[in-house]
């Protein structure tokens, strides 16, 4: 089946079998290698992409339902070169150490700020609980989607601090 | 002379990389011309294979497939003990046992010709309990005995405390799952993986494809998690690519998905500890004997120094006179348990400062009262009769440790909170809240005289380009090692951190600087090119004649020198003086230095579900010195929450000595909502066996969290939780059994 997308602002067809997932068409039909495996269930968060501008686990995405849609993945975060604020917190703070969720988690927070999400550690830490991290514990990746959100909307008050008793 | 680089945050050095999804992994290398690898198993735990066979429907010339008898050498991979072999031949030994694999130009064929593949199996009666297997004579794989002071010491107790402690297997969970492309070239074979120890593969294959050690070449791709579930497993995932390479005349990649990944590899040993403690009246530990049995799963692999890091952390940091420690690892039908974060100690530190706490209640004692009279200090010595001289931490990490947390002022507001229970309204009646803590050491490095026999080597290159790369073959997997290994040789070289270049292995290059395991990454690999560089600064200026104040002037020399020919140092590790071990008597310097912690755990239990959600974690230890505050702090979190998650979720449920919940849905691992705000509090007394002064702390929060919060549950309920993780279900169950007026002890056995 002949599936045209648009992947980070390119226009591209495919011909791929209409059941393939979108996870392995980005990675193993168009070299967006950036998105990655970590489960095939959608459990995980770590193929989480972007289409028309909502999260989705490109795992559980068949092609041919990513037809005639705009996909965005981690490679489509810098421009020119110029890190996304949020990938920059991440590497301030340490949000990132193996790498392999990382992809997924920044898609996920990227979603959640250009959504204008609050940035309290409650509402961070359930926007992101389907992404799942085995190395940091996740401190420093809230910490870094709190960061990047002052930094994107710095007119707004501090949010208040959430969290536990 | 450049501002030192040792101490600050220096950013990740491939962290740009992995943000922007350009950091190769091996799954990630072009697909072109290689042909994909996969796996037929055995579904039974034990047996003899009758026939492995084909469907005549399936086209079997469009791919390849590799048994036993294809192996050109001997069919083992030698780790500790040649038992395992590379596919079985005959007998079976465990659920999943590789038996066949095949390769095709697609990963959709392949999985189709091993699914037309049958192993036809007879099976016979499996082991899969490592107290029955004891009991039948099963093989130990290992036994230690460590002694201290008088055998008969408990007859002299006041009283003696009595208790047993069971712990589960963990599975790694490593987002990234195991994988490995292999393809055979003029120069033989190379191979390119997910992993933590290159030369582990080029020690392991020669026999296997008969092919000499020098034309075995591993390099290492960017690793998506490893904490020791790739330290051993992937040399079997490397003899599998690499005999299927060779017959399909392909390069060959093998990429496990998760569920094969939970099945097959390596988790954590599960097992239980028994003490028996002989206590004085005012709390003052008489004697400790200490019997430790971890079921080591069908094969060797590394079970005895997972045992002996085990047996070691047995007692703690405590001054205990007399001690009898008896450890085993007994071999089952379970797949082999490995290598996991922590190796042995988080075992024995979960079932000792449990036990603390019984001990303290009984001799009327707070948990911290009762620590503070049996902990280490100047002048006491370990089990094994080490004297740690100054370098003893464990009343200082206590100290701090209530401090940070509001321990006492947190524990009476517990308390409060508790008494009021009954008196809220709807879901808040059911409440209930808990703080406990957990006081620990970690020994940093290899076991006993590990290092000694590994004589590491490490080095630097100069380039014409003026830099310096840092030759070793430590791995990246997350935890930081190029950049921290970047400091340290920038440090050595007095140059800024950006004129050393730090990247992933590949044995063609990297000398053997031995696996990247047992926390020892910084504190050998990192001392040992802080040394490098110091030397290499000498050599270079000597050639030149003149010192090289600035890095402009050295760098240009660098380069000049490097420009006539190749301009390397290599250093190799000598033990630093005064360390003794002798690892038939279990005694003496069992590791050159110990990190020092206490962890604190709050946390908040729902009486009518069983659920508990972890407050609060406060993380305070002693590391000697902190090489990158922003790295060290995340090892400390990441390490939390992986001792969080086995302290209360991570339950591997076996049926017929098969993982049965093998995904990630099934498979719970903490998530943002499950993880509480973590603090982390550093105490430095530089150490002077390494020459920055860090110690190891990668292993190091793996071992308190499941104490802590044990003890933190006993505080909130009133339970001896004296098997994890708890569940839901066995937090329920033991309420229950407390309520009914039986033993208040989460124990039932899955």
């Amino acid at each position: 089946m002949k599936i045209p997308m648009t992947v980070n602002g390119l226009p591209v067809e495919v011909d791929v079998p209409p059941l393939k997932r979108l996870l392995d068409v980005l990675r193993d039909d168009l070299g967006f290698t950036g998105t990655k495996y970590g489960c095939g269930e959608g459990e995980c968060g770590a193929c989480t992409v972007r289409i028309d501008g909502e999260v989705a686990m490109s795992c559980l995405v068949p092609a041919a339902q990513a037809a005639g849609t705009t996909v965005q993945t981690v490679e489509g975060l810098a421009t020119d070169d110029v890190l996304h604020e949020l990938q920059h917190q991440f590497l301030e703070t340490g949000g990132a150490q193996c790498g392999i969720c990382t992809p997924g988690m920044l898609m996920m927070a990227v979603d959640h700020l250009e959504h204008g999400g609050a940035l309290d550690d409650a509402t961070v830490r359930e926007v992101l609980a389907g992404n799942i991290c085995r190395c940091t514990g996740y401190v420093r990746i809230v910490d870094a989607v709190q960061r990047a959100g002052r930094a994107l909307a710095p007119d707004e008050d501090e949010p208040r601090p959430g969290g536990a008793a | 002379m450049a501002e030192r680089a040792i101490g600050t945050d220096v950013p990740r050095i491939e962290g740009i990389e992995k943000l922007t999804g350009e950091a190769v992994y091996v799954d990630d290398l072009p697909t072109e011309g290689v042909w994909f690898g996969a796996t037929v198993r055995s579904d039974v735990p034990r047996g003899r294979i009758a026939s492995i066979d084909r469907n005549p429907a399936f086209p079997w010339d469009e791919v390849v497939v590799v048994t036993a008898a294809d192996i050109p050498g001997r069919n083992v991979i030698p780790l500790l003990k040649e038992d395992q072999p590379a596919l079985a031949a005959r007998e079976i030994h465990h659920a999943e046992e590789p038996v066949a694999l095949v390769a095709a130009p697609s990963r959709e064929l392949a999985a189709r010709a091993a699914a037309a593949l049958t192993v036809q199996v007879e099976p016979l009666p499996a082991t899969l309990d490592a107290e029955a297997a004891l009991a039948a004579g099963a093989e130990v794989f290992k036994r230690i005995e460590i002694r201290k002071g008088d055998p008969d010491a408990a007859d002299r107790a006041d009283l003696i405390v009595e208790g047993t402690y069971r712990f589960g297997s963990q599975e790694h969970v490593y987002i990234e799952p195991q994988g490995m492309q292999a393809e055979w070239t003029e120069a033989g074979l190379v191979l390119r993986g997910s992993l933590q120890c290159p030369y582990y593969i080029v020690g392991s294959l020669g026999a296997l494809l008969d092919e000499p050690e020098d034309r075995i070449r591993v390099i290492q791709m960017a690793t998506g998690g490893g904490f020791g579930g790739k330290e051993e497993y992937p040399t079997l995932l490397a003899a599998h690519a690499a005999l299927l390479s060779r017959a399909a005349g392909h390069p060959v990649r093998i990429v496990y998905d998760r569920a094969e990944d939970m099945r097959a590899t390596t988790k954590r040993h599960p097992g239980r500890v028994t003490h028996r403690t002989g206590l004085t009246r005012d709390g003052r530990i008489v004697s400790m004997d200490v019997d430790v049995l971890l079921d080591a799963g069908a094969y060797c692999t590394l079970s005895p120094v997972v045992l002996s890091r085990g047996a070691l952390h047995a007692t703690g940091p405590y001054d205990v006179p007399n001690a009898r420690v008896l450890a085993r690892a007994v071999a089952t039908n379970f797949p082999p348990h490995g290598a996991f974060r922590g190796f042995g100690a988080p075992q024995t530190i979960f079932a000792l400062e449990t036990h603390l706490e019984e001990c303290a209640e009984r001799v009327g004692l707070s948990g911290v009262e009762f620590r503070r009279r049996n902990l280490l200090r100047p002048g006491g010595t370990l089990a094994t009769g080490q004297d740690l001289g100054q370098d003893i931490a464990a009343e200082a990490v206590l100290d701090r440790a209530l401090k940070e947390s509001g321990f006492e002022e947190r524990r009476a507001a517990f308390d409060a909170f508790n008494a009021q229970a009954a008196r809220r309204e709807g879901a808040f009646r059911f409440q209930r809240r808990g703080i406990g803590l957990a006081l620990f050491h970690h020994g940093a490095g290899f076991t006993g005289s590990g290092e000694v026999t590994l004589a590491s080597r490490a080095g630097l290159a100069g380039l014409p380009d003026g830099t310096v790369l840092v030759l070793s073959a430590q791995t990246e997997i997350g935890q930081g090692t190029r950049t921290v290994l970047a400091q340290a040789a920038a440090d050595g070289l007095g140059l800024p951190v950006d004129r050393i270049r730090s990247v992933d292995p590949d044995t063609a290059v990297a000398p053997n600087s031995g696996p990247t395991v047992a926390s020892r990454t910084s504190m050998v690999i990192g001392g040992l090119l802080l040394r490098a560089g110091q030397e290499f600064r000498a050599k270079v200026e000597a050639a030149a004649g003149r010192a090289l104040p600035t890095s402009d002037e050295f760098c240009a020399e660098i380069a000049r020198q490097a420009g006539e020919g190749p301009l390397e140092h290599i250093v190799q590790y000598q033990a630093p003086p005064g360390i003794h071990w002798d690892e038939e008597h279990y005694r003496g310097d069992a590791y050159a230095t110990y990190a020092w912690a206490c962890y604190v755990a709050a946390l908040e239990v729902d009486t009518l579900t069983g659920e508990t959600q972890v407050l609060d974690f406060t993380a305070v230890q002693e590391v000697g010195r902190v090489l990158n505050p922003v790295l060290a702090s995340g090892q400390i979190e990441g390490g939390v929450t992986q001792g969080i998650g086995w302290a209360l979720l991570e339950n591997v449920q076996w049926e017929k000595g098969r993982m049965r919940n093998a995904t990630m849905t099934d498979y719970i691992v903490p998530t943002f909502p499950d993880t509480p705000p973590i603090r982390v509090h550093f105490l430095e007394h530089p150490h002077d066996r390494a020459p920055h002064g860090a110690k190891g702390i990668g292993e190091l929060p793996m071992d308190g969290p499941a104490p802590a919060i044990a003890n933190a549950l006993r505080h909130a309920l009133g339970i001896h939780v004296r098997e994890i993780p708890a569940t839901a279900e066995r937090v329920l169950s033991a309420l229950e059994a407390g309520r009914a007026g039986s033993a208040p002890t989460p124990e039932s056995r899955p």
